[in-house]
């Protein structure tokens, strides 16, 4: 059985080619205090310690714990403009498409199986491909009551729309199911017609705002009735824009009021290829700043969650990074019994306990420096990190998949979210169409921190300027982030940079799923 | 007297299974199917077909 690794050599520090056999270095994401992080400081304990190792719902987390969510449960209930499950191609990544259902029986021998390979793994999740308690759930709740059988180490969630969940929460509370997601996108019916043509629901179905009305009263009243039972409630919200951009903003109340303990503002994923309703009738996806924009008006709401990457139903490993096809039903047949032995991953998290402590002490060191040369009053800017993991600066600018979004200033060094784009040296070349289309992901960002670059995508970062910075590399990204900023305030007091204040950038429709190729 | 579904534009995900009153519907060789003989259209049970109520892709039609 594998064992504990060290973190570093887990995220391929110091590699710049995508390791091999390492578990978890595909993609990789680091960083630690991302908005949501700040753990106890500004969350109650009791919160804090059943979201500590829950990589979707603490941001720190998600740096150094896997989950894994399993596709047992196809059948919809509602139908939403943004989706069309029709539509399953293992090249898509949006939520709710899966190439591969699941019996609950296979479910379980293939978190078995996951789960004594990876050690990260502390979480299974069920979100789909259709709806969690559909069908009266009967394959979710059969797949948590083995699960809780034979691994009761591992933690249980599931996402909903909500439409059923009245009459599941006591299902749920009766299988330790202490995580629920609910996807509300609005709390007005007549925002709700705009995005769900119907909904089936007592036998029968539901058009316009007569379904929306059934739909926001089931959800209200499930969100309360999670809470009541003391069993965390996150809520996704799909930010759509002309839709219920602004709108989102008495989401956030209405779902925080009801005791929500964070609110993920997702961009809509539209392309006319998915065949959505939105997709083929030109609805666009927000920019990244108009993401940011809502995100930021929610801020001090129920805490905002903006690490999420709209992983798929069946996302295998740690966020972002997709391990799926290394265990698909064939795979998992041939492996026979799978023992289960829980030690790797309780080492494994003593582990992560003990780095994360030296982490806080050196954040809050470079902090301070900040403050005490640059003051409280300067502007925050945005840097973009290439990153596989492990908190460091340890990707090439070429092989990046996706970027991490810092902003930076006065108050510390906070992850904001992920850019996607294509690996600009995908086949060994750079090419000029995909450099492009990175520019215009982090168009908003006053700099790039990479591991290692070559002159010619650094001169055009340049010109168009975005300043590409190698000195910090493999260095961890928040401490870096603040040295930066201390140099860049002084730079830009003496008029020698020009602040990038007003630009924005262009969101890739798909979800990160990093494959090996 | 009966429903059918039309198996190119099924997503076999099974939503019509889990609905209907007569158990009626059932996996045969990779594929949902209805049973003419067991299928009432749901009259006398509730006000419309179940399994063309909820089924996504709009694809159980009467036969
Ligand atoms: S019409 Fe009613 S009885 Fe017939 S298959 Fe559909 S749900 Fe079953
Ligand atoms: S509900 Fe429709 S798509 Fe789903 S299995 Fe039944 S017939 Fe097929």
């Amino acid at each position: 059985m594998s064992n504990v690794v060290s973190l570093d050599s887990i995220f391929g520090l110091g590699q710049l080619a995508p390791p091999e056999v390492a578990p978890a270095a595909a993609s990789g994401c680091s960083s630690s205090s991302c908005g949501s992080s700040d753990g106890p400081a500004d969350m109650d304990p009791a919160v804090w310690d059943k979201v500590k190792n829950h990589p979707c719902y603490s941001e720190e987390a998600h740096h150094y714990f896997a989950r894994m969510h399993v596709a047992v449960a196809p059948a919809c209930n509602i139908q939403c403009n943004y989706c069309n499950r029709k539509y399953d191609c293992s090249n898509e990544s949006r939520p709710g498409v899966v190439s591969e259902k699941l019996t609950p029986d296979q479910a379980i021998k293939k978190i078995l199986a996951v789960a004594q390979e990876i050690p990260q793994l502390s979480v299974i999740g069920i979100a789909g491909p259709g709806d969690s308690l559909a069908a009266a759930g009967k394959n979710t709740f059969a797949t948590f009551e083995h699960l809780q059988k034979k691994a009761p180490d591992l933690k249980l969630c599931l996402s909903t729309n909500g439409l059923a969940l009245p009459e599941h929460v006591d299902t749920i509370a009766q299988y330790n199911i202490d995580h629920v997601t609910i996807t509300i996108n609005m709390v007005d019916p007549e925002v709700g017609a705009q995005i769900y043509p119907w909904i089936f629901h007592k036998h029968k179905r539901w058009t316009g705002l007569d379904a929306a009305k059934i739909l926001h009263e089931q959800q209200m009243l499930g969100l309360e009735m999670l809470t009541a039972r003391g069993i965390l409630v996150k809520v996704n919200s799909v930010m759509i824009p002309g839709v219920n951009d602004e709108h989102l903003l008495e989401v956030n109340k209405a779902v925080k009021s009801r005791g929500a303990f964070l609110h993920n503002i997702m961009p809509l994923i539209s392309d006319p290829a998915h065949g959505t309703y939105f997709g083929l009738n030109g609805q666009r996806g927000p920019t990244a700043q108009e993401l940011k924009v809502v995100q930021d008006a929610c801020e001090g709401g129920a805490k905002l969650m903006r690490h999420c990457r709209q992983c798929r139903a069946d996302a295998v490993g740690l966020l972002g990074e997709d391990r799926g096809d290394e265990f698909t039903a064939d795979k998992i047949e041939a492996m026979g019994v799978v023992a289960y032995d829980d030690e790797a991953r309780r080492t494994y998290r003593e582990h992560v306990e003990a780095e994360r402590a030296g982490r806080n002490a050196s954040k809050a060191a470079a902090q301070a420096e900040v403050q005490e040369t640059v003051g409280v009053e300067a502007e925050p800017i945005l840097i973009a990190v290439a990153t596989k993991g492990g908190e460091r600066i340890n990707e090439h600018f070429g092989h990046a998949r996706e970027f991490q979004i810092y902003e930076v200033g006065p108050g510390g060094a906070k992850f904001v979210g992920h850019r996607r784009v294509d690996q600009y040296c995908e086949g060994g070349s750079g090419d000029v169409d995909t450099l492009d289309g990175v520019l215009a992901a982090i168009n908003d960002c006053t700099a790039v921190f990479v591991a290692k670059i070559g002159g010619c995508p650094s001169k055009s970062l340049a010109d168009a300027g975005i300043e590409p910075v190698d000195r910090f590399a493999f260095d961890y990204i928040e401490e870096s982030a603040l040295a930066y900023f201390k140099d860049y305030a002084e730079r830009l007091g003496q008029g020698v940079v020009r602040s990038r204040a007003g630009q924005d950038a262009v969101i890739r429709t798909g979800a990160l799923t990093a494959r090996r190729a | 007297m009966a429903y059918k579904i039309k198996s190119a534009e099924c997503t076999v995900c099974g939503a019509c299974e889990a609905e209907c009153p007569n158990i009626a519907i059932s996996l045969k060789k990779g594929t949902y199917v209805i049973d003419p003989a067991k299928c009432t259209e749901c009259q006398g049970q509730f006000d419309s077909p179940q399994c063309a109520a909820v089924c996504p892709a709009d694809c159980c039609v009467p036969a």
